[in-house]
């Protein structure tokens, strides 16, 4: 007979993954889902924030999550210079299909490789003085580790949709989603705004980046497990909605959860990736497909 | 010329080779000629590169050992390497061109089963002797008659893999009646959650939990969970690196409690890990090729300790060395011993020389069976106490990682519970 406790238990685990996987995802449903640019380098580019911030904590003694806040900007800023790099060379002429997506195939590579060189193979971790301690709620446990980047992950998606419903050029990022042309019209340049957008996304890896170094240790390659995690999130959210790549990541996190629980732990992937193909097939544009934030 | 004199100057440059370990100056004439070439496929990059670069160092060590001990042959050593990036696909590719192109005259593998195996069916068509790293049965299908596997797991991986961490077992009281065994869905996890299923069954153990996770699992407390309300006595853990934080790390959180938990655990044996979980190691019984204790301080191994750390040190490479460097330093050493015993580079007759006589190595005396696997396997289990801290110089010293299997390497008496209290 299934024991309650444990499947309260794996629900609330898969919420907090999934807030891991949210903020993971966030950034490349900003730049996919509403710019239309495949950055796959993405996840590559959330451990290279990690790698910088397990570096900058080591070397300060701060948090890492705080440390993720103050890296921000500075991701920001480079993933503007990349978007200006990126639409220079393909986007303006038309060559962002297959040539963009090689573009960031290579630099996921560049990333991966200069990483190893640079820092060697080895794992990079950052000790917290929250880590190894559980809250626990009666019969619910709450590792620390999980809960407090699972909370900051929803603290920054919060802060984010209010910036695009509030913010003038939060509306602008929605509306370049829409029709960059119709910008024009209001004297908005739609290149400078997708470039802000870009940043935004590339800012969202590097807090991602302080959620995943508390979560668990990573290498030069962390990001090969989440590529096709984040992706299936987007995709199964329905390109363009925010809110439903939040609810596609918790959707995820608790199904995985819940079928290693009760199948066991080799089925996690075959049934959050089968709920995508099912989802897919009934609702081929994603379960909040269409609706734009 | 070459020949002859490599054969009458056997007995000299084995005592050379133990002089240059307590760092006194070869005795042997210095190399001369073209250089032997030495070529292999090797993780620098992707997952094994941690592994694979500490293997590289500790065959670069052995590269300059040879030659200033006046070389193979007689002739000086060049290793010709490229990284694999951790990737089978590239291996076959990596070892056509080496053998085709570069024309290498020796050839070593890469680390790994998943990259020793890619290479088989090339090394077999060119017909080549073959030393391999640290794999697991890999030579079961081809069979191949020229190939040496430095590995402990010997020939029966399915069957004795676990058997030292159950013999560890009887010494508690009382004795355990149930196991958890959960592992990571690769090979060689598998054939470690099956030798303990066999091991268990042996001793009418029952298994009460049993499940196998895939290699993208980031949050293992379901995993952790469950085992926990299947109360087990014993916990059998078959992970890789990075999992084996990750279920170490739930099994922290999550509080759960065993009379003995660790099992084939890869990760612990890395510096980086110890370095990680430090005193959190405390009381886990784990399986492990090396641990610097007395009873495994064999001739040559704490001098080859000390120059490889020297070189990992200064290229801030895995410092302790105390999993692949050792091993592979003795996979050249076998290498070294059977060319000059074959007397060239015949491959047939190194080939034959992998399997007549045993060959005294850094990590003890090392003789191979019909298919390159130890004759006897001699999978070290470890239960870590008396951990203070993150140092890493407390893993240099006897005392923290304690032998308890194989009875003939025993250093110490199991420290029952685990966590430790």
């Amino acid at each position: 007979m299934l024991d309650p406790v444990l499947i309260v238990n794996a629900i609330v685990s898969g919420l907090l993954l999934g807030c891991l996987y949210a903020i993971a995802s966030m950034g490349l449903a900003v730049s996919f889902g509403m710019l239309d640019v495949v950055n796959i380098a993405h996840p590559a580019m959330m451990v290279l924030a990690s790698f910088v911030i397990a570096g900058l904590c080591s070397q300060s003694g701060l948090d890492p999550l705080l440390t993720a806040l103050l890296v921000a900007p500075a991701f920001g800023f480079l993933g503007v210079g990349l978007y200006r790099v990126y639409h220079h060379f393909f986007e303006q002429s038309g060559d962002e299909a297959m040539q963009g997506l090689a573009f960031f195939f290579g630099l996921m590579i560049l990333i991966e490789v200069s990483l190893v060189l640079i820092y060697g193979a080895d794992q990079r971790w950052v000790e917290t003085s929250y880590g190894g301690h559980t809250l626990s709620l009666g019969p619910v446990d709450l590792p620390l580790r999980m809960l407090l980047p699972a909370m900051m992950s929803l603290a920054c998606i919060g802060a984010l949709f209010v910036w695009l419903r509030r913010s003038f050029t939060g509306r602008a990022v929605a509306a370049v989603a829409q029709d960059r042309d119709a910008l024009r019209f209001l004297a908005i340049n739609p290149i400078r705004i997708k470039a802000v957008a870009f940043g935004i996304s590339v800012a969202l890896a590097a807090i991602a980046a302080g959620c995943l170094i508390v979560v668990q240790p990573v290498d030069a390659h962390s990001g090969h497990v989440f590529i096709g995690r984040i992706l299936a999130i987007v995709i199964l959210a329905g390109l363009g909605s925010l809110p439903g790549t939040l609810v596609a990541a918790l959707l995820f996190g608790v199904i995985e959860n819940l079928a290693a629980t009760l199948w066991g732990p080799a089925w996690s992937p075959a049934v959050a990736f089968g709920l995508l193909l099912a989802v897919l097939t009934v609702r081929p544009q994603g379960i909040f497909g269409g609706a734009h934030t | 010329m070459n020949r002859e004199m490599t054969r009458r100057s056997f007995g000299l440059l084995a005592t050379a080779a133990v002089a240059s370990f307590a760092g006194k100056k070869s005795l042997a004439q210095p190399a001369s000629g073209e250089p032997i070439r030495i070529g292999f496929s090797t993780p620098l990059s992707g997952g094994l590169a941690g592994n694979g670069r500490s293997a590289l160092l500790a065959q670069q060590v052995w590269g300059d050992d040879i030659n200033a001990r006046g070389g193979l042959l007689g002739r000086p050593v060049k290793l010709v390497y490229y990284d694999d990036q951790s990737n089978g696909a590239s291996v076959p590719g990596i070892y056509t061109k080496l053998l085709d192109v570069d024309k290498v005259d020796l050839v070593i593998s890469s680390y790994g089963t998943a990259l020793i195996a890619p290479a088989m069916p090339v090394i077999v068509r060119h017909g080549m002797a073959f030393i391999s790293l640290l794999g697991s049965g890999t030579n079961e299908m081809f069979k191949y008659g020229r190939a040496a596997n430095i590995s402990p797991v010997g020939r029966k991986m399915n069957e004795d893999f676990a058997k030292g961490f159950f013999e560890v077992a009887k010494a508690l009281d009382p004795a355990p009646t149930t196991v958890a065994i959960a592992g990571l869905d690769s090979d060689f996890s598998n054939r470690a959650m099956e030798s303990a299923r066999t091991q268990a069954k042996l001793r009418g153990i029952k298994v009460v939990y049993d499940r196998a996770y895939p290699p993208s699992t980031v949050d293992f407390s379901p995993i952790v969970r469950a085992i926990q309300s299947a109360t087990p006595d014993l916990v059998f853990f078959a992970s890789y690196p990075p999992d084996s934080v990750g279920l170490l790390k739930a099994v922290r959180e999550l509080k759960l409690t065993a009379k003995m938990l660790g099992g084939g655990m890869v990760g612990p044996q890395v510096t980086a890990i110890k370095a990680q979980l430090g005193a959190q190691l405390n009381n886990l019984v784990c399986w492990d090729v090396y641990a610097p204790e007395p009873t495994m301080d064999f001739a040559g191994t704490t001098a080859f300790l000390d120059r490889y750390r020297a070189v990992a040190e200064a290229k801030g490479a895995e410092t302790l060395g105390l999993y692949a460097p050792p091993l592979a330093y003795a996979q050249m050493q076998v290498l070294e011993q059977a060319v000059t015993r074959a007397g060239s580079l015949d491959q047939a007759a190194i080939g034959a020389e992998l399997h007549r006589d045993s060959f005294p190595t850094i990590i003890g005396e090392l003789r191979f069976d019909e298919t390159g696997e130890w004759v006897e396997e001699r999978n070290v289990y470890v239960q870590y106490q008396g951990i203070v801290g993150n140092d890493l110089q407390q893993f240099k010293k006897p005392g923290v990682q304690v032998i308890l299997y194989p009875p003939q390497y025993k250093s110490g008496v199991l420290r029952p519970g685990f966590p430790a209290a």
